[in-house]
């Protein structure tokens, strides 16, 4: 069941501690989210987890086999499993490709299918992620944020990932967008069975979302549980600290507006 | 009306490299009064930036004012001369961009840096200008102010580097300072201390301000009146309270029904489908002819695809513009 553990993770040359002791699990088909303020080590976990960078001690067991000590041919093959979306569909979409292509590139990089096959695969997952397929044509400067990011996601799932890591992957999108890329992600959960690690400042979001969450400070782990755990009783002043920040607004009354 | 500062049927739009020209602003009219805080809310493209900027008279070259006027303390900003517009600038009325990393110069101290506006703006003798720079340092950062002053913008957190922001544009003295998305790259605990200045401001100050943003949680206790724009429309504007506590355009009770809400019973909300709104409002996507809101509008009628609607008072503050409140399109 388990798809990794992590334990111990310390240091990096400097001592800076970016992360410190983090241990966790993922169970496969559910969403784990991960958050905490600016410099409590969220996205040096991504990367660690994506095998972009290897942690000074401790382990990560993707679906069995300890990632970080893995030749690096064969990190190869775990990164197509696990894959990253950012923040800022923006910047991590190249500006002067056609989507098709952007779409295309991480299975031709793979190089083990042909263009018709990685077409049809492109199509499929525009479909997926509800844009038209004529959007292929377009470049990204064309599409608004919230179909830059679908296209994020949808080059994401080409390489069929198990799991997806969301850095911080609605924080740059307007309020009514984030409520459709977050329907998105549910969606895709319940069809494809993906795994995700959410990672957020949004702790409303992340309850959304999320079926356990946990708190990040300093590269620790502070506080860990289900959204309702965290929302209801929250042991830790770094949680208090984040949910005294949401802003908030009494919403009650929308539940049946008024005609 | 004694208002600070008065905007009407402002229509502004932008020449594209294709030669098209796309409609930013297409005649919004407000008005605020001295010490009031208005909340502009709106989603990328709603015109909210060009607002802002529009205040200012900081057009880019491809930018085509049609009609309109900002009048402030009762001189339109829109006919002034160039050399008039800079001394209102930063003095009378200053701007508080979105990015603080990209706002401050990289490789000038932060204290030099407010000196410069203070500068800029005929505060002479350097004896006075040190003093004040001082005392708005002190302001903002209280016993760390002297440190602050002497520190380069990559030594700040987001949060400080905010405040000496918020820093330069107070310290002319100036009655109104424009916002624009302040708290959008910060974190959560950081955004919120920076609402708490902001507040201060209003307070201690008597400031008025335009706050922009597209979360309407941010508005809540703070905002005298909200407008909401969208595709460079109002489509509703009024009191604080009343906008966003019983919203009534159906874009505005869309927008709010779209963000999570905090509490959640055990495992109800959580996983279920968010009330998103459908489509976006790209130019593209905007109808010909009609409401703007229509294709995405849960409540849509027939009259909704031909006509667009006018702006309608609820009553003498709160008006929305939608067919569902026109008395005349309802019986």
């Amino acid at each position: 069941m388990k798809s990794y553990t992590r334990r111990k993770l310390a240091g990096h040359p400097e001592e800076v501690r970016a992360l410190d002791g983090v241990s966790f699990s993922i169970f496969r088909g559910t969403t784990l989210a991960i958050v905490g303020e600016s410099g409590s080590g969220k996205s040096t976990l991504a990367f660690c987890l994506a095998c972009l960078e290897t942690p000074t001690t401790g382990n990560i067991w993707f679906e069995e086999k300890d990632i970080v000590k893995l030749a690096e041919k064969e990190k190869r093959a775990i990164r197509c499993q696990i894959q990253l979306i950012f923040q800022d569909p923006a910047n991590s979409l190249n500006p002067r490709w056609k989507v098709l292509k952007i779409l295309n590139e991480p299975l031709a990089v793979q190089g083990n299918l042909s263009h018709a096959e990685m077409t049809s695969r492109a199509h499929a997952l525009l479909n997926q992620v509800g844009l038209p397929i004529e959007i292929e044509e377009k470049m990204p400067a064309e599409l608004s944020g919230g179909q830059r990011q679908r296209v994020a996601i949808a080059r994401a799932l080409m390489l069929e990932p198990k799991l997806l890591i969301l850095d911080e992957a609605l924080s740059a999108l307007d309020c009514s967008v984030q409520a459709q890329i977050a329907n998105l992600l549910v969606e895709l959960q319940e069809s494809l069975g993906m795994t995700y690690l959410f990672i957020s400042h949004d702790l409303a979001m992340a309850a959304h979302l999320a079926d356990e969450i946990a708190v990040m400070s300093h590269g620790r782990i502070v506080e860990q549980g289900s959204p309702e755990e965290i929302l209801k009783e929250p042991q830790s002043t770094v949680t208090l600290e984040l949910l005294a920040a949401v802003p908030r607004m009494s919403f009650s009354h929308l539940q049946a507006p008024e005609s | 009306m004694g208002s600070l500062l008065e905007v009407r049927d402002l229509r502004v739009a932008y020449r594209t490299r294709g030669g098209n020209i796309s409609e930013a602003l297409e005649g919004v009219s407000f008005y605020l009064e001295a010490g009031q805080v208005l909340g502009v809310l709106g989603e990328s493209g709603s015109g909210k930036s060009t607002l802002a900027t529009s205040v200012l008279g900081l057009f880019p070259a491809n930018a085509i004012v049609r009609t309109g006027a900002v009048l402030f303390e009762g001189r339109d900003l829109l006919q002034a001369k160039a050399d008039e517009l800079q001394k209102i600038r930063g003095k009378r009325i200053s701007l508080i961009f979105q990015e603080p990393s990209v706002a401050l110069h990289p490789a000038m101290r932060v204290g030099r840096q407010v000196r410069h506006v203070l500068a800029a703006h005929g505060t002479n003798g350097r004896e006075v200008v040190k003093q004040r720079v001082r005392e708005i340092l002190q302001t903002m950062f209280a016993e760390e102010a002297e440190r602050i002053g002497r520190s380069f913008p990559h030594q700040l957190s987001g949060g400080q580097r905010q405040r000496v922001l918020i820093a330069q544009a107070i310290a002319c003295g100036p009655s109104l300072v424009i916002a624009d998305e302040p708290t959008a790259s910060l974190d959560p605990t950081t955004q919120m201390e920076i609402l708490g200045v902001f507040r201060g401001l209003q307070k201690n100050l008597g400031l008025a301000t335009i706050f922009i943003t597209h979360n309407p949680a941010l508005l809540a206790g703070f905002a005298d009146c909200v407008l909401v724009l969208y595709a460079g429309k109002v489509v509703e504007l009024g009191p604080a309270e009343a906008v966003l506590a019983s919203p009534k355009h159906p874009y505005t009770q869309a927008l709010f029904q779209s963000i999570p809400p905090l509490v959640s019973e055990p495992g109800d909300a959580r996983k279920k489908k968010l009330p998103a709104i459908p489509g976006d409002s790209r130019p593209s996507s905007l109808p010909k002819a009609g409401c703007r809101f229509e294709p995405r509008c849960p409540e849509r009628m027939q009259v909704c695809k031909s006509r667009e609607p006018g702006l309608v008072s609820l009553n003498d503050r709160h008006i929305v513009s939608c067919f569902k409140y026109d008395a005349n399109e309802n019986r």
